[in-house]
């Protein structure tokens, strides 16, 4: 009983951080600040995962997610709307409209959680979760992870070619064969 | 702690991400908004792994699912502001205005 009693305030006050925290998100008027609200938001979401007996994922999604936002702070001040609070500004647009949609969508999503008739538990977790899971991606759902896989190999490749300003086919021709290299600024002495 | 209480707090984060991704300028900041809804997502999944279906691995599996969007959208989001910075200064979304129209 007692444990009922602490797993539910934690739920509670984890629930309370992560909403909090995401709403601050865009309260806050640095966009720094931001960043590492959201990851207080994760952290929660991460430690309700543990709450229901999901340790492999909580902990990947506490990590992943605190790693994610120290990427996410460079850019974030690399293209911070109000550097250092130099340039103090509205970061808004259509902010009324915005949030009535938004309200709309948590009665509607909320309403049918409350209002629903959610199926009955089949069956119970496994004494180890996490094996679970790995069984599960090396087994029935391998198809899932290699789909995963090439999406994620695809992103690379993407995000590279769409980030890089020249790369070696500007400077080398589409076969790679062009010489000297078309550079802006031609190299080597007295130029 | 239940399943109801679990939708309510995804929906919550949802409509928070809706909010934010809808109502800011800065393309970054909207792509915030956008991983806080994933987020919701990750409670959803979760919840109904836990007290619908914990004998099969598909919540599990469909969390991870959603671990990896996020991590895609954060990647291709930066560089799809940088590409379009570079090409024209643009940061804002009123200002990403090719395809409108």
């Amino acid at each position: 009983m007692t444990s009922d009693v602490v797993t539910t305030t934690l739920f509670v006050l984890l629930a309370l951080v992560a909403v909090g925290f995401g709403f601050l998100v865009f309260r806050v008027d640095s966009m720094a600040r931001a960043t590492f609200a959201l990851a207080v938001s994760f952290v929660a979401v991460g430690g309700i995962l543990l709450l229901l007996d999901l340790d492999y994922l909580g902990v990947v999604v506490v990590v992943m997610m605190v790693m994610e936002m120290a990427i996410m702070a460079v850019f974030m001040i690399a293209y911070m709307m109000n550097p250092a609070g130099l340039m103090p500004m509205s970061m808004y647009h259509d902010k009324s409209r915005a949030m009535s949609v938004a309200v709309g969508t948590f009665v509607v999503l909320a309403g049918g959680a409350l209002l629903v008739d959610w199926p009955e538990r089949q069956g119970s977790p496994p004494a180890d979760v996490t094996e679970q899971v790995g069984l599960g991606i090396m087994g029935s759902h391998m198809l899932v992870m290699m789909g995963i896989g090439a999406v994620i190999l695809t992103t690379i490749v993407s995000a590279l070619v769409l980030a890089s300003a020249r790369s070696r086919y500007d400077r080398l021709g589409d076969d790679l064969k062009a010489r000297p290299a078309r550079d802006p600024i031609r190299g080597g002495v007295g130029r | 702690m239940s399943l109801e209480a679990l939708l309510v707090l995804a929906a919550a984060l949802i409509a928070i991400g809706l909010y934010g991704a809808l109502s800011q300028q800065s393309i970054v900041m909207l792509m915030m908004g956008l991983e806080l809804m994933l987020n919701g997502v990750i409670v959803a999944a979760a919840a109904f792994w836990y007290y619908v279906a914990p004998s099969r691995p598909d919540g599990q599996v469909l969390v991870l699912v959603v671990i990896s969007a996020m991590t895609i959208e954060m990647a291709m989001g930066f560089a799809v502001q940088t590409a379009i910075f570079r090409a024209g200064e643009v940061e804002l979304t009123d200002e990403a205005t090719e395809l409108s129209g």
